[in-house]
């Protein structure tokens, strides 16, 4: 596999837990070496030198601080290293505890920090080298999920301020669409699919891709006929699983016959009490019953079991909660339904495990 | 508070009892070796409070000085030793992947488990057999083995706690592999270090089995010069070095203390 990864990019590496997205960060930081391939910086091979000579920093998912240092000697760790005078010292880890807003606690030892204000100190000592390349290896994985969410916009606010590379590792899909310039979705030591995070959730490359970023429904099919459709081919597949055909839409004409996993995301799925109105093309309706109503305040997940066919599985269908009036009347449990979504929101996705 | 109520109320008697014997047997025999140092006569009655066994301690045992004297050096010398070496071990064996590395951990832990007379024998019977004449050397070597495990072992707990990824950082961060050793590992473990020291200072000091097997003319320690001396029936003198120590132990004690505490506060 190959990555080019832009100057100032927030590039993201995402996968499972074990698909190799670490290892590939330490191979870059230089604390791991690869049996073969080479790491470019600037189209010179930076393999054969050590972590301590290259341009890159990094912060850690356990925030590895020096537990006998205090936070201010923690951060001035590297200037002290490069022998800068006093004075130097003192205004650069000023002017970087000011940044992730620890002014307070410069005396103190990591031992009497909260977790978020240590992973703060770990930012502002990875950045105080003024390094070209930041490395984040799960840095917030350790945190609790109000703390992550701050911390993740505070990283991205950092990382429009000093305008460097950041290569942010991690398993939290929502973390990596939610900060990232582009991202690289890993399975195996193989990347699956680089792409914006737009790119990534709304035209997932594989079935992978597509079953880890978010949530979606998915099926194998058959494609029984292929036409052209305004700018798109509209394609019409058999799905075994649901035991009928459905309508889906695709930028490349495929051929008859050949085998696709098909997937369309819950929240394109309109839940509707009443057969559904629109006289969309290709538009796909199913008829069953809601198993198991999941309700989360801003959206409703249904879980719901088809009609006619006992051996489907459940289709997952989102409902989002807008405008309190206008929302329709609430969906319970057993209540028949009318599940419909258009041609041009399904996708057909390759399964390259198979 | 509810605990408090049950607790004055209502105290097992067997943890009571337990506890009142601990410290009748702990320290009834101190305080009747500090009593009799302060008595003039030399037997077991008491006649009246002098200060004769101190003066005699202090001025009239030049020998008793002397195997002190020996004590100190070699405790100090072998504490530092076992500590310098048995740290650095501790680093090596937990942060390097070598063949051979479980059986030398197991190895290193020997001198521990063994009975001391076994190595005081096996340690004369080598030091005779290469032709190393007993002495201070010998007790040193001895003193060194035997303490090296205990570093060992509370060096590498405390390691253990240690995150590796703080070396990486340190690395990360520019410093190469000596200045993160030097800089980051050593700082970190320095309490463990410290109190392995101690430790080993105490075990050298109050040695005696292995220190007996492996000592030569002229290099007693002061252990082997006491039991010299009650061999000849208990001089007074005895019980006056006793409180000394005694003293001297309990200030050793309660410094280390305040240290450990400040030690872990700071950690």
């Amino acid at each position: 596999m190959s990555v080019t990864i832009k100057q100032g990019e927030f590039f993201s590496l995402l996968g499972p837990s074990g698909c190799g997205k670490t290892t590939l960060l330490r191979i870059i930081a230089g604390f791991d070496y690869p049996d073969h391939g080479r790491v470019l910086f600037d189209n010179k091979d930076i393999l054969p030198i050590p972590p301590d000579k290259r341009q890159s920093n990094t912060i850690f998912q356990t925030y590895a601080l020096f537990p006998h240092l205090t936070v201010y000697e923690n951060i001035a760790f590297p200037l002290r290293l490069r022998k800068l005078g006093k004075d130097e010292i003192d205004e650069r880890v000023k002017h970087y505890v000011h940044m992730v807003q620890l002014d307070d606690h410069l005396y103190k030892k990591p031992s009497m920090l909260s977790g978020g204000q240590k992973q703060r100190v770990a930012i502002a000592r990875a950045l105080i080298n003024e390094p070209s390349v930041l490395l984040l290896d799960e840095p917030l994985s350790a945190l609790d999920a109000k703390l992550r969410q701050n911390l993740l916009v505070e990283l991205d606010d950092i990382h429009d301020k000093v305008g460097i590379t950041f290569i942010y590792v991690t398993h939290d899909q929502s973390e990596a669409l939610g900060v990232s310039d582009r991202i690289a979705v890993m399975d195996k030591g193989k990347i699956l699919q680089i792409g914006t995070p737009y790119e990534i959730y709304e035209a997932p490359a594989t079935r992978f891709v597509a079953q880890f970023i978010g949530e979606t429904n998915i099926f194998s099919c058959t494609v029984l006929s292929c036409e052209p459709f305004e700018n798109e081919y509209m394609i019409v597949v058999d799905v075994p699983a649901l035991g009928t055909t459905i309508n889906v839409t695709d930028l490349e004409p495929q051929e008859v016959g050949s085998e696709f996993d098909f997937t369309v995301r819950p929240e394109k799925i309109r839940i509707t009490l009443n057969p559904p109105r629109s006289t969309a093309a290709g538009l796909n309706v199913f008829k069953g019953v809601v198993e198991e109503p999941v309700y989360s305040g801003f959206q409703s997940k249904y879980y719901v079991k088809l009609d006619d066919i006992p051996t489907a599985p459940l289709m997952k269908a989102f409902k989002q909660h807008t405008v309190f009036l206008e929302d329709g009347p609430d969906i319970e449990w057993k209540d028949s339904v009318y599940l419909s979504w258009t041609a041009v929101d399904g996708y057909l996705v390759k399964d390259v495990d198979r | 508070m509810n605990h408090h109520t049950y607790s004055k109320k209502k105290r097992p008697s067997f943890s009571n009892t337990m506890l009142i014997l601990t410290i009748l047997f702990l320290f009834v025999p101190l305080f009747v070796v500090t009593f009799f140092s302060f008595n003039s006569a030399k037997g077991m009655q008491w006649e009246h409070a002098s200060l004769i066994w101190y003066k005699t301690l202090i001025f009239d045992s030049p020998s008793l000085w002397l195997a002190f004297r020996n004590s100190i050096i070699i405790a100090l010398t072998s504490s530092v030793t076992a500590t310098v070496l048995g740290s650095l071990a501790a680093i090596g064996i937990t942060w390097y992947r070598f063949k051979g590395r479980s059986y030398i951990t197991t190895i290193s832990y020997l001198p521990m488990v063994l009975p001391e007379v076994i190595i005081g024998i096996s340690m004369l019977i080598f030091f005779s057999s290469v032709k190393i004449r007993l002495g201070m050397f010998t007790i040193f070597v001895a003193h060194t083995t035997f303490n090296l495990p205990f570093v060992f072992m509370m060096v590498q707990a405390r390691l253990d706690e240690f995150d590796y990824s703080t070396i990486e950082a340190a690395r990360d961060l520019g410093a190469n592999e000596r200045q993160a050793l030097v800089k980051v590992v050593i700082p970190a473990i320095m309490p463990a270090i410290l109190s392995s020291f101690l430790m080993c200072t105490t075990m050298s000091l109050e040695d005696f089995v292995i220190t007996f097997f492996v000592s030569g003319p002229g290099s007693g320690t002061l252990p082997l010069y006491v039991y010299s001396m009650i061999r000849y029936g208990v001089s007074p003198v005895i019980n006056a070095l006793s409180f000394v120590m005694i003293l001297g132990t309990m200030l050793i004690a309660f410094t280390f203390r305040r240290f450990l505490k400040t030690a872990a506060a700071s950690a």
